[in-house]
């Protein structure tokens, strides 16, 4: 199992043909306290970089956007109610759905831990 | 200059304590060639309280106010007695001069008022939750439409044909520039409204349906009917309450399957006011609230957990989402809903009961005295406080002779639908608590000579 | 902590957890002229009516029985002292400009005079139809002529719009008649470009209106960055939406060529006016090159806000617009009488124009306040009105930033609003603890957080109706304040402390929203 990020703080972890892509815990550090999460819609084409859900807090939506490109095969239901668990968990209970992966070699644009980490601490 | 406190002595001393001669030197961003000289020409002067009152009452006087002659209109406005209590509180100064409650620890009052009226709309309406007001019924329309198309993700709306032309008219402007698709026809001459012709337009790329009830010929719509046929094409129902008073009488749009319910709440509170300021009235079922338009008053607790309230909701209002807002409102009608809610919490559900039936009931009585004139009929069977009345002649030409003898007789359907012409002889005429037996017979003998 | 009283009836103001420190030891949940109040529900009672209505005297037609309401709606009624009670305690739980400073920036809270209060009750205006035959309301045309005369004057402009209901109503107005405008010239333009410092309604009308938005960024001097909105036009460009004064509080000195600019490629200028009140009898927008500007009646001309409406906001409109305006207006004949040109007589009257924005005419409750307002000002007063509200915040900005950053104090003085930002501030320390420091000083804060183009905004509108008297006062606890915020004063997190409510819990408000009041809730 490999993790990747995006710069605009999304993560994927890639399980042979699936990856489950959520926010990192800088963002949802950044964002505050999570109120809603509008989930992905299932079987939705996504190209990389297109706008899949939106997290909410109380004074900001943020666009979540598709690490990569790949069709949406879940959505993380129990966020519905408890939106909260992005905030608390946001690289593992807080995942926001997953994907088919349509093409590999996009991962190679993204950034692995150590990279992000510096990523980050730069900002 | 009575509004102006500064003295010259104190503009001189904040200009020397700001480090500039004049103040036109706070004005040196504005290019020289923009800057006026001087004041502009051909304007009057200030003017003393006196004075304006003098000017305004002038141009007041040249109104005919509904007070001072036998009244018959409707049509989307109607005249209701106010209690003397609504007009004083909502002229307290901690309502009237605050803003929209950004700070909630010292805007309670605003919040719990909201949160109140958001309860008393729901209720009324037979829907789960109400926003905190729009700018109007006909404005509320278009919103209800629009967010329908959000959640359908379609954009083909189907109007009763009975839906008032203003707001038919305000929709299709609206959609001229979104690209929805209207489909809209003149109403007929017929005692109920053409169900079976509404529901066959109704096909699977039909976002929604937006029945006003009762209609703007004063018809009693079966929505339920309508609801049904809407929900198996997987289109909402958006129901139209133009005169919300009917609610204490009538089925609550809500309880015969109404997915959205927007009104005009102008009856209760507001008054007449020459058409605005009024109140946009929506409420709709719970799990499209993150769909709908508005400012959004909720229940929470304060850092002690006492009970506490707060504009909530707010990402999808255009302060945060900006381009992808649900829409651009952002002043919405507070003072309106203040005034529309404490004339409700008078009143109580059964005391809004008891005036509609009073409203149904002075209905009958002008219908029955003004079918009696020869050659005027009524065409409808079912109504509640509004009828069009059949005439011999142009209701226009009738309206204006009767404006002349001080009767203000009614809506013609010519005003509101210039382009139908086999509508023209068409009257609307409205009766509420305020209509008196004198009324009656002071419209019925104008209405005998004037068609004699 | 709430003691119940003997009939069982407590306050419902939350759980009233013992060792709350705003918790009082009364009784009742009073504190002397702090009151609690419950919601109506709670206090009102089915078979309370404030109102005396006759009964009816007849029975329902038998026509309607299956349309009839089940039950009567379950709302509570309360009688006439119940009622007053109620909502007076309630009022004493807002702030509102009658009992001191309000000075949310760009919001333009001013005085109300009760004169215009006072006219807008005259029978002859409140007491009148819309539909109405016109031979029996030409004193209401007259007003709308009348105050559509002042603003076209006041603006330099052509022709004013009067039906829009509010500011962003009035936006939507703007740029359908861009549209419109367009459509006429066989056009299909579908980009408007937008300031990023611009009001949240901007993008969001000119997306309600089926463009698409483009973010123009601003520069470091807190202004339209022009070459980066010049390199953008072209012939998709519809229009450009400026603020003119600025959110930042400051004047758009390349106005003029701005709209040069966007003209020489085919577009249109929209302005937001909300900020007319800086530059009113000052400066004439009509004389900057724009196409179409709102005006807030609510802000500029001082109809009250009511605790968030209404407002109205017509829109004066170039000689290019001025056709596709919207109907209904108000026109003289040739015989000089007033006559409305709505439905079935645009085809002579109004051949272009795009429509109607809502039923019936307009905010006829504030034009007539506004119409006072006016005369009351004249032409004298209002230009007086722009120069005290620019010399008062000018004072505040001067008088405050040695002690809170001001991130264009240093390119020259403001217009009518002062802008700070949190920069400078003890780590932990933010913009929220000033703002409700403020609160526990007794003033309403200063709008906060925008405009977004400066961290930590804080945005000062004194307005001209402040005394100089006022504003010391206002100074001298924003200073305290900022001074506590720089030295990292702990206690500051705690505020607000005298306010009838501490800080709100909104997350919670947000995830689990309670929208209506439920039986099972009180």
């Amino acid at each position: 199992m490999s993790r990747y990020f995006t710069p605009d703080h999304e993560w994927i972890e890639i399980e042979g043909e699936t990856g489950t892509v959520g926010i990192s815990d800088y963002a949802q550090s950044q964002l505050g306290d999570i109120t809603f999460v509008e989930l992905a819609q299932a079987d939705t084409d996504l190209s990389k970089g297109d706008a899949a859900c939106v997290v909410e807090s109380v004074k900001a939506a943020s666009d979540v956007y598709a690490p990569v490109s790949g069709k949406v095969t879940q959505a993380n239901e129990g966020l519905e109610d408890q939106p909260e668990l992005v905030n608390g968990d946001a690289q593992g209970a807080g995942w926001l759905f997953r994907l088919a992966i349509a093409d590999a070699g996009e991962l190679e644009s993204l950034m692995d831990q150590t990279a992000y980490d510096a990523y980050v601490a730069g900002l | 200059m009575r509004y102006l406190p500064l003295t010259e002595q104190d503009r001189a001393e904040m200009l020397g304590a700001i480090g500039v001669a004049s103040v036109d030197d706070l004005f040196v961003d504005v290019p020289a060639r923009a800057r006026l000289p001087g004041l502009i020409e051909g304007l009057p002067l200030h003017a003393g309280e006196m004075a304006v009152e003098r000017h305004m009452k002038g141009l007041a006087a040249k109104n005919l106010a509904a007070d001072s002659a036998p009244f018959f209109l409707g049509a989307g406005a109607y005249r209701h007695h106010v209690p003397a209590t609504v007009d004083h509180l909502i002229q307290r100064g901690e309502f009237l001069t605050a803003y929209t409650p950004y700070q909630p620890e010292i805007a309670q009052g605003t919040l719990q008022v909201l949160f109140e009226f958001q309860t008393q709309v729901a209720r009324l309406f037979g829907t789960d939750i109400a926003n905190a007001s729009m700018y109007d019924g006909s404005t509320a329309c278009w919103e209800a439409i629009g967010m329908a198309a959000r959640i359908t993700r379609r954009s083909r709306a189907v109007l009763c044909a009975g839906l008032h032309p203003h707001y038919v008219s305000q929709i299709q402007t609206m959609a001229r520039f979104t690209g929805d698709t209207i489909e809209t026809r003149a109403p007929t001459l017929e005692a109920q409204p053409d169900k079976s012709g509404l529901i066959d337009s109704i096909d699977e790329e039909t976002s929604c349906v937006v029945v006003q009830y009762p209609d703007t010929l004063g018809r009693i719509p079966d929505l339920a009917a309508i609801a049904d046929a809407a929900h198996e094409n997987g289109a909402l129902l958006i129901a139209v309450v133009t005169e919300p008073v009917a609610l204490g009488l009538l089925e609550a749009p809500g309880n015969l399957g109404a997915d959205i319910v927007v009104g005009e709440g102008q009856s209760l509170g507001v008054g007449l006011q020459f058409g605005g300021p009024y109140l946009g009235l929506f409420g709709c079922r719970e799990k499209f609230v993150r769909q709908m338009p508005g400012r959004i008053c909720g229940q929470t607790v304060d850092a002690d957990g006492k009970r506490g309230f707060v504009l909530t909701l707010s990402t999808r209002e255009q302060h945060i989402r900006r381009e992808k807002a649900t829409s651009n409102i952002c002043t919405n009608s507070g003072l309106c809903a203040l005034a529309f809610s404490i004339h409700m919490s008078l009143l109580g559900g059964e005391g809004l009961a008891r005036l509609a039936r009073r409203n149904h009931a002075r209905a009958q009585a002008m219908v029955a005295r003004l079918g009696a004139v020869s050659g005027v009929t009524c065409l409808n069977t079912a109504y509640f406080n509004e009828v069009t009345l059949i005439l011999p002649a142009d209701a226009r030409e009738t309206v204006r002779k009767l404006a002349d003898r001080k009767v203000l007789g009614g809506v013609s359907l010519g005003r509101l639908f210039p382009h139908a012409p086999t509508l023209h002889n068409g009257l609307l005429v409205t009766a509420t608590e305020l209509t008196t037996d004198a009324d009656i017979e002071a419209l019925a003998t104008g209405l005998a000579e004037v068609l004699a | 902590m709430n003691a119940p009283n003997p009939s069982g009836w407590r306050p419902s103001v939350g759980s009233g957890e013992p060792g709350n420190t705003g918790s009082s030891p009364t009784v009742s949940g009073d504190r002397g002229l702090t009151l609690e109040e419950p919601l109506s529900f709670e206090i009102g009672d089915s078979a309370k009516c404030g109102v005396d209505i006759e009964a009816p005297e007849a029975e329902p037609l038998a026509s309607i029985s299956a349309f009839l309401r089940k039950d009567a709606p379950q709302l509570p009624g309360l009688t006439e002292p119940e009622c007053i009670r109620h909502y007076t305690r309630l009022s004493r739980q807002n702030y509102g400009i009658d009992l001191g400073p309000f000075p949310l920036g760009s919001c333009t809270m001013k005085h109300n005079p009760r004169l215009n209060e006072k006219v807008a009750r005259l029978p002859g205006f409140a007491d009148v139809h819309p539909l109405q035959p016109q031979s029996t309301v030409p004193g209401a045309l007259e007003v709308i002529e009348q105050l559509a005369d002042w603003l076209i004057a006041l603006t330099g402009m052509h022709a004013v719009a009067m039906s829009p209901k509010a500011g962003a109503h009035g936006e939507l107005c703007g740029l359908l008649a861009i549209r419109a405008a367009h459509d006429a010239n066989g056009e299909t333009r579908r980009i408007v470009l937008v300031p990023e410092s611009a009001h949240g309604t901007n993008p969001a009308t000119a997306a309600f209106a089926g463009y698409k938005v483009e973010s123009i960024p601003a520069t470091e001097e807190g202004r339209v960055d022009f070459d980066a909105l010049k390199k953008r036009l072209g012939p998709d460009v519809a229009g450009v939406m400026i603020t003119n004064p600025n959110t930042c509080g400051l004047f758009e000195p390349e106005m003029k060529a701005i709209g040069d600019a966007v003209h020489a490629v085919g577009g249109y200028v929209y302005c937001d006016g909300a900020n007319f009140n800086a530059i009113v009898g000052k400066v004439r927008p009509g004389d900057l090159g724009i196409d179409a500007m709102h005006i807030n009646l609510h802000k500029t001309f001082s109809t009250p806000h009511g605790g968030g409406g209404p407002g109205s906001g017509p829109v004066v409109l170039s000689e290019a617009l001025a056709p596709f305006a919207p109907i209904p207006f108000v026109r003289r004949d040739d015989n000089g009488a007033l006559r409305l040109i709505e439905e079935g007589e645009t085809g002579d009257a109004a051949p272009l124009s795009f429509g109607r924005m809502t039923a019936f005419h307009g905010q006829m409750g504030m034009f007539t306040r506004a119409l006072a307002y006016i005369l009351s000002h004249g032409a004298d007063g209002l230009r007086q009105v722009a120069e005290d509200a620019v010399l008062n915040a000018n004072y505040v900005l001067r008088s405050c930033e040695d002690v809170l950053s001001a991130p264009f104090g240093n390119a020259g003085p403001c217009m009518h609003e002062a802008l700070f930002s949190d920069t400078g501030l003890a780590e932990g320390f933010s913009t929220l603890d000033i703002a409700k420091g403020l609160i526990d000083e007794g003033f309403h804060p200063m709008t906060v957080y925008f405009p977004l183009v400066v961290k930590g905004a804080m945005l000062v509108e004194p307005t001209e109706t402040e005394s100089k008297l006022g504003l010391d006062r206002f100074i001298a606890s924003l200073r305290s304040l900022a001074e506590r915020a720089r030295k990292g004063d702990e206690s500051l997190h705690a505020a607000p402390v005298y306010a009838p409510r501490r800080r709100l819990d909104e997350t919670q408000a947000a995830r689990k929203p309670v929208l209506v009041w439920r039986e099972e809730e009180g």
